[in-house]
Order: C-alpha cells, then sequence, then structure tokens
C-alpha cells in the first residue's frame, strides 16, 4: 500500500487518497483553442520513473496535493500542496 | 505405511485427549495435535484422492507447503473445504472428511481416471474445450458442454457449502517499527536485538507455538525463549501469517483466531485480517523441504525427511516401520538416527557416492543410490532403487515408508510478492534472495543458511542491517555466507522411468507429472509461465511450494539450458490461501457499504414510506396505502401532485457553499451558462461540464448575498463535484478568492410540489408575503422563517413542471419541519410522494437525471443548447465544439410514445428502425413512467438524428433481455405543459 505523507496530516495510506493526474499540465485559458484545450487534456506522458501527479486527500484534509512518486517503485520523493500559496506556508512551517 | 503413537516423544499434552470425527468414524488424538498427527497416530495413511486422477493420497509435510493432506473441515454452514491436515490444530469434537471421493478416500469409483490418465494429461481443458482432435474443430465444444458436469465433479477440491457464513471476520491495524515473520532461531534473534535496540517490534508465527523448526528437536522447549521475548515488550502473534508484503513496508497478516477451537464465543471473530505499517521487515520464513521426481511417488506413505522428525519430535508419531530416506544432501541424517533410535528400521540412499558423514552406523547408508519407482497402490509395499549412475531398477528394499529430501528452498515468496527476482545458487541447488532497496532483510534459512548458528547470527546482523537503514545507527555487519553443509548437494530433481506411461509426479497438488512437462515442451510451451498455465504446474493452493523447482528443473533439461536461464515464477499473494469471509471483514449484508439516510429518515418510515437505495442514500420510494402496489401508489401520487400539492425529500442533493469575492467569475467559469448577471435573491439552474465537453453535472446555485451561494448538485454527482471545485481552486485557479464548503448533512430540504404549494406554504411561514408571486417569482429565493422561529431558506424551483417550492433548514429541524408541512399539505389533500412518483412527474416534463447524463452525453444531445452560452468562455467551451460532438449523427433526446398506447416498455430498450433490427440500433430509452396525466406509458430516451428526422415515422423499441417488442412514436420530450405555465403560477 502506498503510503503518503500529506504536509497536513502526516502519514497515510493511499486508500485515504484519489488520483488526481498528471501535476504538470498547464491548462490553457478558457479561450483557448479546440487545439490547445486538446493537447492539454488527451495527450500524456506514459512516464517509467519519478513523475508529478496529483493526489486529493479526500478522507482526510481535503487538500490538492503535488506528489512526486515512481512509477516503478511507488517511492514518493515528496509531497507539496498543489496551491502555490500555501506550499510556501507549509515551506516556511518546515 | 504403519504409524504410531511413541510413549517418551512429542511435545503433546497427553492429559488432555481430545476425540475428532474423521469420514464418519470417532477417533482419540491429544491436546498439541495437528489432524495431521493424530491421523498418522491412528495409522490413517490415505486422506484423500488427487485432483485428476484420483489416486489415493497421504499426508506428505508437516506445514503449509502440504500438498496431499487437504481435508475438508466442519459441516453444514461451517463447512471449511481444502484445510491443510498439517496445520489444522485438533480440537474435541472437531469433524473432519477426506475430499474428491465418493463414497470415501479408501474406495473411490472415480480412481478409474487413473487408467485414463492419457486423456486427462496437460492442456486437456484447453484442448477438448478448443476442439483439437482427437475432437474435430469446433465440435469439441459441444463434446465438451456434455461432458464439463460430469468432469467438474469428478476433477477438483472439496466443496465449499454454498450457504452463508455464520462466523464473523474483522479488520484490525497496527504500526510497528520492526515486524519480523517467523519465529525460528533467526527471527527470535533478530526480535530480540531489535526489542533491546528499543525498537517497537511485531514477531508473528504462523504456527500455534513460536520456535520454528526448533520444534522438530526432541528436546526444544520454548518457554524461556517466549518469557524473554514478553519481558522486552515484543508484541507476538502466533497463529498468524504474514501472507503478502506491499508497498512501503505494509504487511498483510491472517489471524486464526479461532479456528483451534471447540466452541468459540460467538462474539469473537473467527479470523482477523490484519494490516501492518511496518518501518522495516526482516523475514525469517524458512526453508521448504523438496521432494523427488520418480514413478509412484506419490503413494501413501511418501513424505519429507523434516515432516517426518517434526511427528517424532513434536507429536511423538513414528511414521513408519521400515523406512527408506532417499536424498542427495546432509540435511537428513539427523533424522535417520533418530528414527532408528525411535525403533525404525531405516535406510538412507544417497544419490552421491563420494561424502563423509558421521554416524553411528544404527541405519543402513547406500551411497551412489535413488530412489526409481514405488511398488504398491493404496500403500508402500517396496521400494525399487537405481544406481545413480545408471539409471535403471537395480534391487528392490522392502519398506513401508519413504521418505524425500531433494534439497531446499529458501522461502523467498514474501520478497517476491514485491517484485524482487530470486537468483539461483548452484552450490546449493536452490533460488536465494536478492539484495532490495527497499526496507526488507532476509535472514535464516530464509537466505539459504542451513546451520542453527548460522541462523542467529543472521537475524542479529538483520536487525543492524535494519538499524543502519532506519538511520538510527552505522555499525558494520556481515551475513554468513549461504550453505553449511559439510558435503556439498548433488542436484537431483528427477529419477527417469525407463517403462512408458510413468506416473512420477512434480506437483501432487495438480496432479501434474514429468511426462506432462515433456507434453507441454513438445506442445510448443517453452516460457516457464506458459508452461505453468498449461499444466497447471504450481498453480494449486500450495503455489507449488514444493514441486515448482522440479519443473524448472525438467524444462531447463528439455531446452538444454540451466536453471536461472529458465527463469523462476513470481509468487503472489497471498503466501497460503485467505478465506473471502476475512478479505470482506465486517463490510458484509448491511455493512456491506457506508449507508445514508437523511434527517427525516425514521419520520418517512413512520409515515409508510417503502424505501429505495439510491447511491449509499435510502430514500422513500412510495407511500402505499393498505393494499396498493408500487404502480397504485405512485401513480395516485403524481396525480395528487398535479392535481393539489404533495412533499417530497430532496435531502439526498449535494449542497455546497461557496463563498468569496471571486465567486460570482467561479461559476460563471463552471457553469456553461451565464451567472454573471443573476442577483441576489434569486436562483439559476446550471450546467457543468468536463473539461472535455462533455455534461458532468446539473444542479441550480443561490445567490444569498453578493459574495455567498448556496449550490445544489445531483444525489449521484455529490462528491464528484465537490473534489472538482476544490481541484479547480486549488491547482488551477489559484488566484481567485473564493471558499467552498459541503453542506450536504447540514441542511434537510423538501421539495412541495403542486397548484396549492404556495397555500401550504402560506401556512407554514412566519410572514406569507415572503412568498407571493411578486416577492417569490419563479427562480427567486427567500431567506425568512417557518413557524415556530425556523429559519429556512426557500427557493421556487420546480422538477415536477408545477408551481413548487424547496425548503431548507439545518438538519435538526428536519422532523418539525415535516409535522409542520404535511400537516398542512393533508389540509389540501395533498400527499407524501417517493422517488417513483417524482420520476414519474420529471419524465413527463422532460427533465433528464443522471440516467440521461451518463457521461456520454453532450448539452446539445440532451437538448439544452440554449444552456451554452455564446458570450463567454467556460469549462469545456471550446472541447464541445470539437466535431465528433457536433456530428449530425448524433444521438439526441427525445420522447417515447408506444404507437399502441396500451403497450408498455422498459429503460434499456434499444430503439431500431422498422426493418433494421439488430445490433446497437439508432437509439435507447433511459427512463420510462407510466404517465398518470396522459394515461399511457412514456419514456425518455435518445435516437440519432432527434425528433426532427423521426417525428413521422414508426420505429421499433427491441427488448431482447425480456423478450419484448412494439413500436415506438418519438415525441418531444417536453411531454406535457410545454410552456411551462404551471410553474410560472
Ligand atoms: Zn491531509
Amino acid at each position: 500500500m502506498i503510503r503518503i505523507n500529506c504536509p497536513y496530516c502526516g502519514e497515510r495510506d493511499h486508500s485515504e487518497f484519489s488520483y488526481g493526474g498528471d501535476a504538470t499540465i498547464n491548462y490553457p485559458s478558457l479561450d483557448a483553442s479546440e487545439k490547445e484545450w486538446t493537447e492539454a487534456i488527451f495527450f500524456r506522458k506514459n512516464i517509467k520513473g519519478f513523475q508529478f501527479e496529483t493526489w486529493h486527500h479526500s478522507n482526510g484534509c481535503r487538500m490538492w496535493l503535488v506528489v512526486e512518486r515512481s512509477t516503478v517503485t511507488h517511492e514518493i520523493k515528496s509531497v507539496k500542496p498543489c496551491h502555490p500559496d500555501l506550499q510556501k506556508v507549509v515551506e516556511n512551517n518546515k | 505405511m504403519i504409524t504410531r503413537r511413541l510413549d517418551n516423544y512429542g511435545k503433546i499434552n497427553r492429559d488432555k485427549i481430545l476425540s475428532f470425527r474423521w469420514d464418519k468414524k470417532i477417533y482419540k488424538g491429544f491436546e498439541g495435535d495437528t489432524l495431521a498427527s493424530a491421523l498418522l497416530a491412528n495409522n490413517i495413511g490415505i486422506v484423500g484422492r488427487s485432483f485428476k486422477y484420483h489416486r489415493p493420497r497421504g499426508i506428505f509435510s508437516s506445514g503449509v507447503e502440504e500438498s496431499g493432506g487437504l481435508v475438508t473441515i466442519g459441516s453444514k454452514d461451517r463447512r471449511d473445504p481444502n484445510v491443510r491436515a498439517t496445520t489444522q490444530e485438533l480440537y474435541n469434537g472437531l469433524e473432519a472428511s477426506g475430499q474428491n471421493a465418493f463414497p470415501n478416500v479408501n474406495f473411490d469409483l472415480a480412481g478409474i481416471n487413473n487408467f485414463l490418465g492419457r486423456f486427462f494429461a496437460a492442456g486437456f481443458y484447453y484442448k477438448t474445450f478448443m476442439g483439437i482432435p482427437p475432437f474435430e474443430w469446433g465440435k469439441g465444444t459441444a463434446i465438451w458442454m456434455f461432458f464439463e458436469k460430469f468432469i467438474r465433479k469428478a476433477a477438483g477440491m472439496g466443496s465449499a457449502s454454498g450457504l452463508p457464513d455464520p462466523d464473523s471476520y474483522e479488520h484490525a491495524h497496527d504500526f510497528c517499527d520492526l515486524m519480523v515473520v517467523g519465529s525460528g532461531p533467526s527471527g527470535v534473534a533478530a526480535a530480540i536485538e531489535a526489542a533491546e535496540k528499543k525498537l517497537d517490534v511485531i514477531l508473528v508465527e504462523q504456527d500455534s507455538l513460536i520456535g520454528g523448526d526448533q520444534l522438530a528437536e526432541n528436546n526444544f522447549d520454548n518457554s524461556q525463549i517466549k518469557k524473554q521475548l514478553e519481558n522486552l515488550g515484543i508484541k507476538i502473534m502466533t497463529r498468524t501469517t504474514a501472507f503478502g508484503l506491499y508497498d512501503n513496508c505494509v504487511v498483510g497478516l491472517l489471524e486464526r483466531v479461532t479456528d483451534h477451537i471447540a466452541a468459540p464465543d460467538v462474539n469473537i471473530p473467527r479470523q482477523r485480517f490484519w494490516t501492518i505499517r511496518a518501518k522495516h521487515i526482516i523475514v525469517g520464513a524458512g526453508a521448504i523441504e523438496r521432494h523427488i521426481a520418480f514413478n509412484n511417488n506419490d503413494i501413501p506413505g511418501v513424505m519429507t525427511v523434516n515432516a517426518s522428525k517434526h511427528y517424532l519430535n513434536r507429536y511423538g508419531v513414528l511414521t513408519g516401520k521400515k523406512i527408506v530416506i532417499a536424498t542427495n544432501n546432509d540435511s537428513v541424517y539427523e533424522t535417520a538416527q533418530q528414527l532408528s533410535e525411535a525403533g525404525a528400521n531405516v535406510t538412507v540412499i544417497d544419490s552421491r557416492t563420494n561424502f563423509k558423514i558421521e554416524t553411528n552406523k544404527n541405519y543402513e547408508i547406500r551411497k551412489g543410490y535413488v530412489p526409481y519407482n514405488i511398488n504398491g497402490s493404496k500403500k508402500i509395499n517396496s521400494l525399487d532403487i537405481s544406481k545413480s549412475e545408471n539409471i535403471n531398477k537395480s534391487e528392490t528394499i522392502n519398506c513401508d515408508q519413504v521418505l524425500l529430501s531433494g534439497g531446499w528452498s529458501p522461502a523467498v515468496h514474501l520478497l517476491s510478492h514485491r517484485g524482487v527476482r530470486p537468483k539461483w545458487d548452484y552450490h546449493n541447488a536452490c533460488f536465494l534472495p536478492s539484495d532490495t532497496k527497499e526496507n526488507i532483510t532476509m535472514i535464516g534459512s530464509s537466505r539459504g543458511l542451513w546451520n542453527k548458528n548460522d541462523c542467529i547470527a543472521s537475524g542479529i546482523a538483520g536487525t543492524t542491517d535494519a538499524l543502519n537503514r532506519l538511520g538510527i545507527s552505522k555499525t558494520n555487519y556481515f551475513f554468513p555466507k549461504p550453505g553449511g553443509w559439510k558435503n556439498p548437494i548433488q542436484p537431483l530433481y528427477e529419477v527417469k522411468y525407463k517403462k512408458s506411461r510413468s506416473k512420477s509426479f512434480v506437483d501432487y497438488q495438480h496432479d501434474v507429472t514429468s511426462d506432462d512437462v515433456r507434453l507441454a515442451h513438445r506442445e510448443g510451451f517453452i516460457s516457464v509461465e506458459h508452461l505453468k498455465r498449461y499444466t497447471t504446474l504450481g498453480m494449486a493452493n500450495d503455489q507449488g511450494k514444493m514441486g515448482n523447482i522440479i519443473g524448472l528443473s525438467l524444462m531447463a533439461e528439455l531446452l538444454n539450458k540451466e536453471i536461472p536461464e529458465v527463469g523462476t515464477t513470481v509468487f503472489r499473494p497471498p503466501y497460503t490461501p485467505v478465506s473471502i469471509g476475512a478479505l470482506s471483514g465486517r463490510n458484509v449484508g448491511k455493512h456491506f457499504r457506508p449507508l445514508r439516510v437523511t434527517p427525516m429518515h425514521q419520520w418517512h418510515i413512520d409515515h409508510g414510506a417503502k424505501m429505495i437505495e439510491v447511491g449509499l442514500y435510502q430514500r422513500p420510494w412510495y407511500y402505499p396505502k393498505e393494499n396498493e402496489t408500487l404502480s397504485d401508489s405512485y401513480i395516485r401520487e403524481a396525480t395528487t401532485v398535479r392535481k393539489t400539492v404533495g412533499i417530497c425529500d430532496v435531502t439526498s442533493l449535494g449542497k455546497i457553499s461557496i463563498q468569496g469575492p471571486d465567486s460570482n467569475e467561479f461559476l460563471n467559469r463552471i457553469y456553461s451558462n451565464g451567472f454573471s448577471k443573476l442577483q441576489v435573491g434569486k436562483a439559476r439552474y446550471g450546467i457543468m461540464l468536463r473539461d472535455d465537453g462533455i455534461v458532468m453535472d446539473d444542479g441550480t446555485s443561490w445567490r444569498l448575498a453578493e459574495n455567498e451561494y448556496f449550490m445544489t448538485t445531483s444525489t449521484g454527482e455529490a462528491a464528484k463535484v465537490m473534489s472538482w471545485l476544490e481541484e479547480l481552486l486549488q491547482t488551477r485557479w489559484t488566484d481567485l478568492k473564493v471558499n467552498v464548503t459541503s453542506v450536504s448533512e447540514q441542511w434537510a430540504g423538501v421539495s412541495v410540489a403542486g397548484p396549492k404549494s404556495r397555500e401550504v406554504l402560506n401556512n407554514c411561514v412566519d410572514d406569507s408575503l415572503v412568498i407571493t408571486n411578486n416577492n417569490l417569482p419563479f427562480m427567486g429565493i427567500a431567506s425568512t422563517f417557518l413557524k415556530g422561529n425556523i429559519p429556512c431558506r426557500i427557493a421556487r424551483i420546480s422538477f415536477s413542471g408545477e408551481l413548487a417550492f424547496e425548503v431548507y433548514v439545518k438538519s435538526d429541524f428536519a422532523n418539525t419541519m415535516m409535522d409542520l408541512l404535511w400537516k398542512n399539505t393533508k389540509k389540501y389533500n395533498g400527499c407524501l410522494y417517493g422517488l417513483e412518483a417524482l420520476g414519474a412527474l420529471r419524465v413527463e416534463k422532460g427533465h433528464v437525471t443522471a440516467a440521461e447524463l451518463d457521461g456520454r452525453v453532450t448539452i446539445d444531445d440532451a437538448g439544452l443548447s440554449k444552456m451554452a452560452s455564446m458570450k463567454k468562455s467556460y469549462i469545456g467551451s471550446a472541447m464541445r465544439k470539437r466535431g465528433v460532438l457536433k456530428n449530425n449523427d448524433r444521438e439526441i433526446l427525445v420522447g417515447f410514445f408506444p404507437t399502441n398506447l396500451k403497450e408498455t416498455f422498459n429503460a434499456g430498450t434499444i430503439v431500431c428502425e422498422k426493418n433494421n433490427i439488430k445490433g446497437q440500433g439508432i437509439g435507447r430509452i433511459t427512463s420510462v413512467t407510466y404517465s398518470p396525466e396522459l394515461r399511457h406509458w412514456i419514456g425518455l430516451g435518445f435516437v440519432k438524428g432527434g425528433l426532427d428526422k423521426w417525428k413521422d415515422t414508426t420505429l421499433v423499441g427491441a427488448d431482447p433481455v425480456r423478450n419484448k417488442q412494439m413500436n415506438l412514436r418519438v415525441v418531444s420530450p417536453h411531454m406535457i405543459d410545454p410552456k411551462g405555465e404551471r410553474m410560472y403560477a
């Protein structure tokens, strides 16, 4: 079982979380073209190794987190809040 | 085989006599016995019939690797099939029976399969099923259909009771610094070392006693060890199997709490399924002795050498009178000595010619001999042996038991669960665990150490490794080298029989012979994974713990390769079988999933509601009067709503509080329709799309104040919408100042619908001026009070098409609100209505729900194009215009009438053109109801091209599942009051 160290709640089982998706996508603006949106939502890299992905602590603090996880070993290198302001808060509190 | 109990041996409690039933006869055993040891003590040699050939099978081992002594324990609803007799502890009154035999294991009619063996060889099922010769292509299937039930009855294991499981099970959780698996010398050493270094340690042992293989030593006493472990604060879990290792040092355990108790307390679970989160895991799971493949190597009386040592010293059972031990390694000689001291006549045949062993010579050693063939069928009469140099029968030894030791396989299973492939060690002829980066350390004979002192040293080294990896210490350590025998092992896996048709078993439990492996190879199965599946080698519930290596060696020989080149099979959890009951724990019956009820749940039941599950929610389905059926009831309820008034619980809708200065901008981005001009005091129906342009959900948002909204979502999508809003705010639009809070549980809601609904509410609110048509027009909202000073929110929203209001109060006031509304509803001859009537009303009106918005439907498909703003961009606005979502061939929402208005139809009906009834047709019916207003059945659904294309054409509704077919007329989905005059009244 993957264990995720939520910056707010501590280390918890992955069953408390919901998987989001690729955390590196820059979603285009709402008035962007169909082509840009197609690129953003349908094309994904199939990474072997570490990737940044979002997880929602849905049965916990309900924060969206960026998790750096290996798709091969499930090893997790880092967990941060998605929201940049909250990232700073967490950093400062370390 | 002649087995008997000895007086001066064993650690059983002879003061406590237990009686048990085996195949309907009563026998006696002692406390401390397993079923296997008790059967052997009673000289019962045949305990089952084999999987395919129904050959008599005895007990091969004394542990979890058992592949012969599988029995059924208990009766009726407590019948538990395929239990290993070797690990089942005896208790008073235990009932057990042999499996896969009729009428019993001693005389089994299906034993004839043994002579039809050639038809049951590898791939039998595939060949017959696929129709490969001898049956013609395509015809095999029919033959299979005919024979299947006979074959299924003839081949197999024990059968399940088919009754609900009366026992309870539970899930439990724990944490520790170090989990030690196995309580042999290495595990105990590791645990003690770790506890002394202040680690929090859990030690698990699958046996009822700690000690591991030491339990087979005649003077071993574990009480001192136990005391020491306990004094150090180590949590000891016996009768507990670590069945699987998972990511991040999570270990799955199965604790057998009452399987050894005659009459367990009903309040105690039978088994406990543990999830342990450790920081480091040390595995000292031991090693498993292998057998040797040769002709008739499965006759009852064949056993591993180590098993007979266990039976002698732990259970006081001497397993034979004239015993031949066949081996290729040093591990058997201590046992040979002890067996002969206990009174057996022992001969050791060793495949090696050149080796030295210290012995007191009260048994014979034949160097350079291997077992060739066993004579006998239900018991061993004699053993033909062969010179290892030149394989052929050279002489015959009279005996009643043959003990085998073809080498030892370290139990690398748990490490294999982590995807770590073991590596082949030529010197010790076994797979050894490879290193891993994870916090797992293998110790003891699990890493190929055969001496007790080496095992102890490895336990201490293992803990040092753990301390280093956990960053607690930085100490040098080393593990002893694998091995430890004086003379090297000589690989010996199979002794080939010279005559044709041999029965030389590789996998006892699945009846896989060495000829099967060769047949599979001849038929082209050269990958070990394919071989495994084709022959089913190692696929029984013992996962080939004894026979896998023999199978690999046979493949290696056939392919002219070495064993490591052929590969090893990957072991997967569970190490030993885990019952379904333990997996489900308490999540059965009513507790299968969480149950959600609205705060007025009991109120509905008290008022005669029949409830129905909607997702996790229990909602009122209908409120029958006297003898009313479901249809009587919902038709009356819906008619009453249209005529006067009805009230309906809508609490299960998702409710989200949206606050903050950017709330309006936020809503304007997530809804497809405009929200920027929504005034305070007004609500609006809105549709949300996904990024890809498909409809996600629909609902309403009420502007309570400049920067505060109250959003409702559908019941089914509530959680998803909440997560989606949080995702957008936390990941994409991080500059928006908006806060979202789920308030679904905080508010109780009721819909008051029907021409008399305003009159009902007039009697219920403090100030009836608030709800006049002027002050509360269609889609208007008000924050006001119900009588009794109950704060409430009222919106004029209609799902039924009638004049209607949704009233929300804090959940605590739900019952008071219901009483108040119901008292006044009755005054107007109104009714309570449930989900069925709600459905009828909304289908008549053409409102879509989850049945229509199924994740494939666009806003245009749902006939809601007007809800897509042209003036702004929103989530999905670009993607909803992509080609595939715009093509003319899409299925569009329509209404359906049966052409013959007396006919009925069902949701799921496929809509087809008249002379082309096939496949997926051109559309589908998603919701149906009897329309009280129109007085016939109506449906909502989709058809390619929509109403314009088909309004004058008769289509056909095909319902192959229910064997129905009817002619259909396509109509507008707005089947009553299309202009909405009633809603605005
Ligand atoms: Zn959290």
